[in-house]
């Protein structure tokens, strides 16, 4: 298993075309993978789910992937992240 | 049998064709146990792939169409649909109830909505419209009820629905809509101008078209009196073909003032302009002989997407209309966002009254950041054409003196970045709120021109909402008290050596237009396919006609005098 916390610098938070970047990248992994903010956790895969979040500009968000390819899954996450989502 | 109702008239013209009812069947969802429940499950997955089917093929008819940013909202629609949890947790309840699976998608897809609705985040309860868009299509599928799509439309039809919102409007086919009407709006909502803009005969505020029509039904909509004709007989077809027959003709005869100039009858010249919303719009400015584009509504540049465009992306959309216009004005009016028209990714506090709030000017001075970008932008696109800067809502001086500090700001910090800027730009604002117009004489002498904005202004004169059915008969343009206005800020102007335009709906309006050139209006800016029809109008008058009308306008009692008095001289 892996774990991991990221800030979501993109100026519009986890909505729309962030979340949507996110959720097709999680997609392609077979390992689960889960976000959680402000104690609620959902599945990364979901679309409804990362955006029932509602996180903002600035929030912290743990990420844990648990699965066969989790390595690269993390890996890929990451650099979703810190690629500032596209935004 | 024959019936006929009467609407609001919102686009010229008249079709006839066959009704298309757009909308949503009401579904009857009700708690069904099931015995097989492997069978629900597989009919789930079919309804799912069907839906997929269809909102791939949506997106890429879109895509192809109106371009990728209006595609979108598709691909959003189908990351929905292939939701796992979503998916899970349907399949789930139906094991575990022995449920229909339509019971199953109903319970979890309004468990979802109802979360998204009551989310203090005005994007995220967007989302919710998204969800049930989703889940109905899905639900359709599953009673094998034929579902009404707008883009699946391939006979020609006139479209009948309760109101038409921007997305459905967006997947409108040109080649198939003859006309549409609608229940709710009126001459200045939404659906009114889109059809003005497409050239689509359409008549709004009919209270229960949907109603009182079947698919399938023959109707005539005459877009230019409100008239609705469902099933005509054989011999109103007639008259109607006629009509039809007569308004093509006097187009034809239009068609040829393309390349004349705006004068009355009497050599009296003008400036005829545009009204557009986008790059793509100058295609009908040029094609219609506009002599300018008196009103640039940037907001669609940020609308439908879900952050700030960029300073380069709104340079390059502004500088492919002033290039385009070829020397010609373009009066390019910075971000009017707020009251009717929100922007999701901003936030913006909800008020009580929006249209008195934080909107337009008000906000851009409140968020200079994204005032500047636009700014900035702006003043790169002037070394391109004769662009020129026109402030939204100003109702005090100051705001003005704000905006104006700003522009000369960045204007300096283009410069010493090396980037071209047209020093002699001018900088004008909309007359929409009735302090600025009585205050023009001071305001005159700090701007280089005026707009009227008519639809704010006789909405703030009168204090009517022009969208609300029971006050819309106040919202009057031809008021009196109105008509003083504009008076007032074209004379402020004149004695300045300044100019007054005016960018509202009333400037192509036939009734208008003999007492605005009376009044002394310099430029007149109006959906371009209207500037025809209105060079036409001008040609007929004489100047001291237009004048005396005028004069005498300004003494009426009441707008139905003033009407009177100007339709019976025409």
């Amino acid at each position: 298993m892996k774990q991991k916390t990221f800030t979501i610098t993109a100026d519009t938070g986890l909505h729309a075309r962030p979340a949507t970047q996110l959720v097709h990248k999680a997609s392609q992994f077979s390992s689960e993978i889960h976000i959680e903010s402000k104690g609620k956790s959902v599945n990364l895969k979901s679309i409804m789910g990362v955006m029932s979040l509602g996180v903002g500009k600035g929030g912290e968000v743990q990420v844990t992937v648990e699965g066969n390819d989790e390595e690269e899954a993390m890996e890929a996450i990451t650099s979703t992240i810190q690629e500032g989502l596209g935004e | 049998m024959t019936d006929c109702l009467q609407g609001i008239a919102a686009s010229n013209g008249i079709a006839i064709a066959k009704a298309f009812l757009l909308e949503q069947p009401e579904l009857d969802i009700q708690k069904e146990i099931v015995s097989d429940v492997e069978t629900e499950i597989l009919q789930l997955k079919e309804a799912i792939a069907k839906a997929k089917k269809e909102l791939e093929m949506l997106r890429d008819k879109t895509r192809e169409q109106q371009g990728d940013e209006n595609a979108e909202i598709f691909s959003a629609h189908l990351l929905v649909l292939e939701d796992p949890e979503l998916i899970d947790a349907v399949t789930a309840k139906v094991k575990e109830n022995s449920v229909s699976a339509s019971h199953a998608l109903h319970e979890v897809s309004s468990m979802y909505i109802q979360m998204f609705e009551d989310m203090d985040n005005a994007y995220m309860r967007e989302r919710a419209a998204d969800i049930k868009d989703v889940s109905q299509r899905v639900l359709l599928h599953l009673a094998g009820v034929e579902n009404t799509s707008l883009a699946s439309i391939n006979e020609e039809t006139i479209v009948l629905s309760h109101d038409l919102t921007p997305s459905d409007t967006a997947q409108l086919d040109r080649q198939f809509t003859l006309g549409f009407v609608t229940n709710i709006g009126g001459r200045t909502s939404h659906s009114a101008i889109m059809a003005r803009s497409l050239e689509i005969p359409a008549v709004v505020g009919t209270k229960d078209i949907t109603s009182q029509v079947q698919n399938g039904d023959l109707i005539i909509v005459d877009g230019s009196t409100g008239d609705v004709i469902i099933n005509p007989d054989e011999d109103s077809i007639q008259t109607y073909r006629e009509r039809q027959r007569q308004i093509e003709a006097e187009k034809e005869e239009q068609k040829k003032l393309v390349n004349e100039p705006s004068i009355s009858a009497d050599g009296y010249q003008v400036e005829l302009a545009a009204n557009i919303g986008t790059p793509d719009d100058m295609e009908g400015v040029i094609e219609n002989g506009a002599e300018g584009v008196g009103l640039y509504r940037t907001e669609f540049l940020y609308m439908g997407r879900d952050s700030v465009p960029e300073e380069e992306e709104q340079f390059e959309a502004y500088r492919t209309v002033v290039e385009n216009m070829d020397g010609k004005p373009v009066v390019i009016r910075t971000l009017d966002i707020g009251g009717d028209k929100e922007l999701p990714y901003l936030d913006l506090p909800e008020e009580l009254n929006p249209f008195l709030g934080f909107r337009a000017i008000r906000l851009c001075l409140e968020k200079t950041d994204l005032f500047r970008t636009q700014l900035r932008a702006l003043l790169r696109a002037s070394h391109y054409g004769n662009l020129k800067i026109m402030f939204p809502m100003v109702a005090t001086l100051e705001e003005l003196r704000n905006a104006k500090a700003l522009v000369q700001e960045e204007k300096e910090r283009l410069k010493e970045e090396g980037k071209p800027v047209n020093d002699e730009l001018e900088i004008g604002i909309m007359v929409e709120i009735p302090s600025t117009a009585v205050a023009a004489p001071q305001f005159a002498k700090e701007v280089d021109f005026f707009s009227i904005g008519t639809n704010d202004l006789v909405q703030y004169t009168l204090a009517a909402d022009r969208m609300s059915e029971h006050v819309s008969h106040l919202y009057q343009p031809y008021h009196p008290a109105v008509l003083q206005l504009i008076k007032n800020v074209i004379d402020a102007s004149h004695a300045e050596g300044k100019w007054t335009g005016m960018c509202g709906e009333m400037a192509g309006e036939r009734t208008a237009i003999p007492l605005l050139l009376g009044l002394g209006l310099d430029e007149f800016s109006m959906s371009a396919t209207s500037v025809l029809a209105a060079r036409s109008t001008l040609r007929e008058i004489q100047l001291n006609t237009a004048q005396d009308l005028a004069s005498r306008a300004l003494t009426c009692s009441t707008s139905e005098e003033v009407e009177t008095m100007v339709r019976n001289h025409l």
